[in-house]
């Protein structure tokens, strides 16, 4: 029930699939109320990007992740193209995100040249703030220094940093960076963590980024935080806890306890479902289909009702 | 599943080059003199590196087709990995 996989437009012809459109296609809604996800797919009458909220939201933003600029391989031979055509969807929306957050894997090489192409590129973002977390791929051969350089601006340690907004504490995570095992926190940062929400009241909603999922949603490929549970551990008192992050390509989300994990999808390329075959390597869909395979999430939190409706819209 | 080259723990193989393919290192353990130039090439879609955890060598992100190349000139058993894959490990013995 909990599995966001249900991308797949259950009920739908393929002629009512082309048929929708960029906003209201396959999309699937993933409403949180009350630690229960519940998930449906988008409706093309609707009339807003996320239904189901009598209350205007407090607060909207919308994820990217994964846009991995530099990457050239069969599975994506325009990732520049593909990541331009996420945030024209972006700058589309019927309202202004608040924030633009890239979750990570930025580029591909963690080279000066793809770090400058992808900040230009968000610049174009018509929103008031961009953040980011840093991906493997953005600390490749400098634990992160160029990434730092580039966008680590506000930062503290390795990159992390937290904020607050419409009431929602926002806290984005670096746990791509340690050399032999990923993805890891490290204790100065998980010490920072605990400082961090050290002062909040129990009351208040927690949302947590990070590139690598804070959940072991597949240990082998590097697919889990291997300190996650110490983080989570400072995290269990607050009411409501939802962490979002990229690195697998692909919707999944899970929930346990007072925390759901939403996996979001890239602008790049998909990469296999868990354990299928013997590595992570890209997939090359047939041709027309990688855009099916490719999105942007839109999320909506409503103040006092504890909710926060995602909504993973397609590439079209 | 493309066959897996990898040489048995214990059992390094005498060579000076090395193939990342399947997200593997293949020979996965090699034996060479001092004074080897050893070569990776990556022929995986996705990126590699070749980094030692002593810090005695590392590569930047190697794209598809691309080499790197390291000259051994010291004795001893190199431990290394991709840091973007760090379940990809492998080692070079180098001997006198």
């Amino acid at each position: 029930m909990t599995d966001a996989q249900t991308n797949d437009p259950h009920g739908m012809t393929r002629r009512q699939l082309l048929r929708h459109t960029a906003w209201f296609g396959s999309a699937v809604v993933l409403t949180v109320v009350g630690g229960e996800v519940i998930s449906q797919i988008g409706n093309s009458n609707a009339a807003a990007p996320v239904p189901a909220a009598n209350d205007a939201p407090a607060l909207r933003f919308v994820q990217i992740s994964d846009s991995h600029i530099g990457f050239n391989g069969p599975a994506n031979m325009m990732v520049e193209q593909t990541f331009a055509e996420a945030i024209d969807m972006i700058n589309a929306l019927p309202y202004r995100p608040a924030f633009v957050m890239h979750t990570g894997d930025l580029t591909h090489l963690s080279t000066p040249d793809q770090f400058d192409q992808v900040k230009q590129m968000m610049s174009e973002l018509k929103t008031s703030e961009v953040h980011t977390v840093p991906g493997e791929h953005d600390g490749v051969d400098d634990k992160g220094a160029k990434y730092r350089q580039f966008f680590g601006k506000g930062t503290q340690g390795a990159g992390w940093y937290s904020w607050d907004m419409a009431g929602v504490h926002f806290i984005s995570l670096v746990n791509t960076l340690g050399l032999e095992s990923m993805g890891h926190l490290g204790t100065d940062q998980l010490e920072w963590l605990r400082k961090d929400v050290a002062h909040l009241s129990s009351d208040t909603s927690i949302v947590v980024f990070s590139h690598i999922p804070l959940f072991a949603m597949y240990a082998k490929w590097g697919w889990s935080t291997d300190d996650s549970v110490q983080a989570l551990s400072y995290l269990k008192r607050f009411a409501s806890v939802t962490c979002l992050n990229g690195h697998v390509h692909q919707l999944f989300t899970k929930t346990e306890g007072n925390v759901t994990f939403f996996s979001a999808t890239t602008t790049a390329y998909p990469l296999p479902k868990p354990g299928d075959g013997p590595a992570p390597t890209p997939v090359t869909l047939p041709a027309g289909k990688l855009h099916s395979a490719l999105g942007v999430r839109e999320v909506n939190y409503v103040k006092g009702n504890e909710r926060l409706a995602l909504k993973d819209v397609r590439l079209t | 599943m493309p066959d897996s080259a990898s040489a048995p723990a214990g059992a390094p193989v005498a060579a000076s080059s090395v193939t990342i393919k399947s997200f593997a290192f293949s020979p996965a353990s090699i034996t060479v003199k001092v004074g080897t130039t050893v070569t990776w090439t990556n022929q995986d879609q996705d990126a590699h590196t070749v980094t030692d955890k002593g810090g005695a060598f590392g590569s930047q992100a190697l794209n598809t087709g691309a080499s790197f190349k390291f000259t051994f000139t010291k004795p001893g058993t190199y431990n290394y990995l991709c840091t973007i894959h760090p379940f990809m490990t492998a080692t070079v013995v180098v001997t006198q």
